[in-house]
């Protein structure tokens, strides 16, 4: 009975397509944190910056009707707020976890704030022009592949064609050199010339965009609307997926796309309505796997200066 | 444990800031720090406020008049400042022991869960003795939940701060599946989600006739006590100090690492859940969906307000308290959302990095 809903083309091909949506987000978001983290600097406020990223591309397409000039907004709002935790954590050398979680707090205050301000109190939530599906012409027709991977909206794409440019700057780039020997031996790198502090900065704000993208794939692609609890955690599951994926942006891939599809499993079980299974138990499951994914370690290990501040010596 | 000792290697804990924060109220120069941070993250949040639209003066009128404007206002400034104060000691002790537990709100979710159930299931007894085991329960329940990322924490190095911020959201699913389904009350005409109330004698007694002020607010003051006794005077307390300033040292001191950081994450949780408690045998008397509107988070923003002192807590959880209740009557006032204090948190929290960090400089140069 159960089998037979569930071993349909439509059902796999809906849940393979949903799931690499639901990756999405957290793919942006962990391939910036990847950045972050291997050049030293922990980042727990990626998830107040998707949060700064979803609202504040939201409110860029409401004004415009354009979800690209939101993608700008999403993009400017959540790279600020990446630049007080570079300037906490780098310039003034505090603690990055604490300065992550006062980031949280901060951006969650002040986009309730201004959400509230600009849109009040409303039963139907205000939508904005999203970003439209666009199907690859012969290749989405392919049955199950196609809808995996050729008809999503354009953040999909820009997702997966980050991962691999993403892979070649860290790892046969100069400046990926440069990000590594910060993020393994500061004091080094300054010896040979690199500049600590710069590299770092830059590192974070790229994580800080990108997480930005990640928020506004979650209100105007994934979804079409804005509400408080738009990120619930996929910023800190972001993390976990860096740590599982051991700071590759390719294992980050598949692991983002694991949490995904077993996120859209669950939506899409939750959609046959069994009453056995309780709802609360299928909703749970992404966070499972997240828990599962910081206990099961595999073999690499974090940047030897990750979260530890640099202070240059005089 | 002698087979751990290999582990614990790789297992590095966390040395937050503690030294220089403190805000003693006989230190008069962090005293006038802590006034000043506090003035400047309201000036900046009433610039804020303006720009949204909103009078601020008129905002902060409301505050002030919710949370000190009435007897009923500043007792439910203790009503709130109750489980801040239980959580901000259970963050106290596992900052001090190097263990970022950011997992209050389920740990509190939990310990509300054990006091229902030892309330609802367990039939009427000395109020005493129902009381003191709806304590323990809330304890036990609390210091259990985590038991889970200490584990893996001290084996494995596992990273503690994501397992115990998932651990909040399944705490979430967790109670909301309990009170609408297993432990849902039937008996109500309409039942909503919720679960039977406690039974007369595992309720925590009224302090002041016609308020909300309930005796958890004297077991929170107890539990400073407790807290402040541990680390001051107990060799487990040296034990936890000695882990969260510098782990090697500790480690080739002769401390076991493995033992010290679960009990602290053990004890951190279990303080969490006797906020759980407290909430349900004081303030609700049922467990129902949404009984922390995130106290785990703000609680962070408390103990270090606090210094991550015992005493400082008190003082740091009952301003945040009168925030939170001035924050209710500001948005019935002139509509801003309550949530604004998270605003005015994150604010205060970078000030007091930023303050720690500028000591620390000076103390360098």
């Amino acid at each position: 009975m159960f089998l037979e809903k569930v071993l349909t083309v439509a059902f796999i091909s809906g849940v393979l397509g949903a799931g690499m949506r639901l990756a999405m987000p957290i793919l942006f978001a962990a391939l910036g944190e990847v950045f972050a983290e291997r050049s030293g600097v922990l980042n727990i406020g990626i998830e107040g910056m998707m949060l700064t990223g979803a609202f504040c591309g939201f409110i860029g397409s409401y004004l415009t009707d354009s979800p690209w000039i939101g993608l700008v907004f999403a993009i400017l709002g959540a790279g600020l707020l990446s630049l007080l935790h570079a300037f906490l954590s780098i310039s003034l050398g505090a603690d990055q976890v604490i300065s992550g979680i006062a980031i949280n707090l901060l951006a969650l205050g002040l986009i309730t704030l201004l959400n509230r301000a600009i849109f009040g109190l409303r039963l139907i939530p205000v939508s904005a022009a999203n970003f439209e599906s666009i199907a690859i012409p012969g290749l989405s027709e392919i049955p199950i592949l196609g809808p995996f991977l050729f008809s999503h909206h354009a953040l999909v794409y820009i997702g997966l064609i980050l991962v691999p440019i993403i892979y070649i700057v860290l790892f046969k780039t100069t400046f990926g050199l440069r990000v590594s020997s910060v993020g393994e031996d500061p004091r080094g790198a300054e010896a040979v010339g690199v500049n600590v502090g710069r590299i770092r900065y830059i590192c974070v704000a790229i994580g800080g965009v990108l997480a930005g993208i990640g928020g506004i794939t979650l209100s105007l692609a994934n979804l079409s609307l804005f509400k408080e609890s738009i990120v619930s955690g996929r910023g800190y599951i972001a993390i976990a997926i860096v740590m599982f994926g051991g700071w590759n942006p390719v294992s980050v891939l598949g692991a983002a796309l694991v949490f995904g599809l077993v996120d859209a499993l669950q939506l899409y079980i939750q959609s046959l309505g069994i009453t056995q299974l309780p709802s609360q138990l299928l909703i749970s499951m992404p966070y499972v796997v997240t828990i599962l994914f910081l206990i099961i370690r595999f073999g690499s290990s974090p940047p030897s200066a990750l979260s530890i501040p640099y202070i240059k010596e005089n | 444990m002698g087979e751990g000792e290999g582990d614990d290697d790789i297992v590095e804990l966390n040395h937050p800031p503690h030294k220089g924060v403190i805000l003693f109220v006989h230190d008069l120069k962090e005293l006038g720090f802590g006034l000043l941070s506090i003035i400047t993250a309201l000036s900046i949040v009433a610039i804020i406020i303006s720009i949204a639209g909103i009078n601020p003066i008129e905002a902060y009128q409301a505050l002030i008049k919710g949370s000190f404007g009435s007897i009923n206002g500043i007792s439910e400034t203790f009503v709130k400042a109750t489980p801040l104060i239980f959580l901000g000691l259970g963050i106290t002790i596992a900052f001090r022991g190097g263990m970022w537990n950011i997992g209050g709100d389920g740990q509190l979710l939990l310990g509300a869960l054990g006091a229902t159930v030892i309330g609802v299931y367990l039939p009427s007894m000395p109020p005493v003795l129902h009381i003191a085991l709806s304590l323990v329960g809330g304890f036990i329940f609390g210091a259990l939940w985590a038991a889970m990322p200490g584990f893996f924490k001290m084996r494995r190095g596992t990273n503690e701060i994501v397992i115990t911020i998932m651990l909040n959201y399944l705490a979430t699913f967790l109670i909301a599946y309990l009170v609408s389904g297993p432990m849902k009350d039937t008996t109500q005409l309409i039942p909503v989600p919720q679960s039977r109330e406690i039974v007369e004698s595992a309720v925590l007694p009224r302090l002041i006739p016609l308020t909300r002020i309930h005796s958890g607010f004297l077991i929170a003051l107890a539990a400073v006590g407790v807290v402040w006794f541990i680390l001051e005077r107990t060799v487990l307390g040296y034990e936890i100090k000695a882990v969260g300033v510098n782990t090697d040292a500790a480690r080739y001191g002769g401390i076991n690492i493995f033992n010290t950081g679960f009990v602290v994450m053990l004890l951190s949780g279990g303080f969490a859940g006797m906020a759980g408690m407290s909430e349900i045998s004081g303030v609700h008397h049922y467990l129902l969906d949404g009984i922390s509107p995130g106290y785990g988070y703000l609680a962070i923003a408390v103990a270090l307000f606090g210094g991550l002192n015992p005493i400082g807590v008190v003082f740091s959880a009952l301003f945040f308290g009168a925030l939170n209740v001035g924050a209710e009557s500001m948005q019935r006032a002139v509509g801003v959302p309550t949530a604004t204090i998270y605003l005015l948190e994150g604010l205060v929290v970078i000030f007091v990095l930023a303050r720690h960090i500028l000591k620390r400089r000076r103390r360098s140069s």
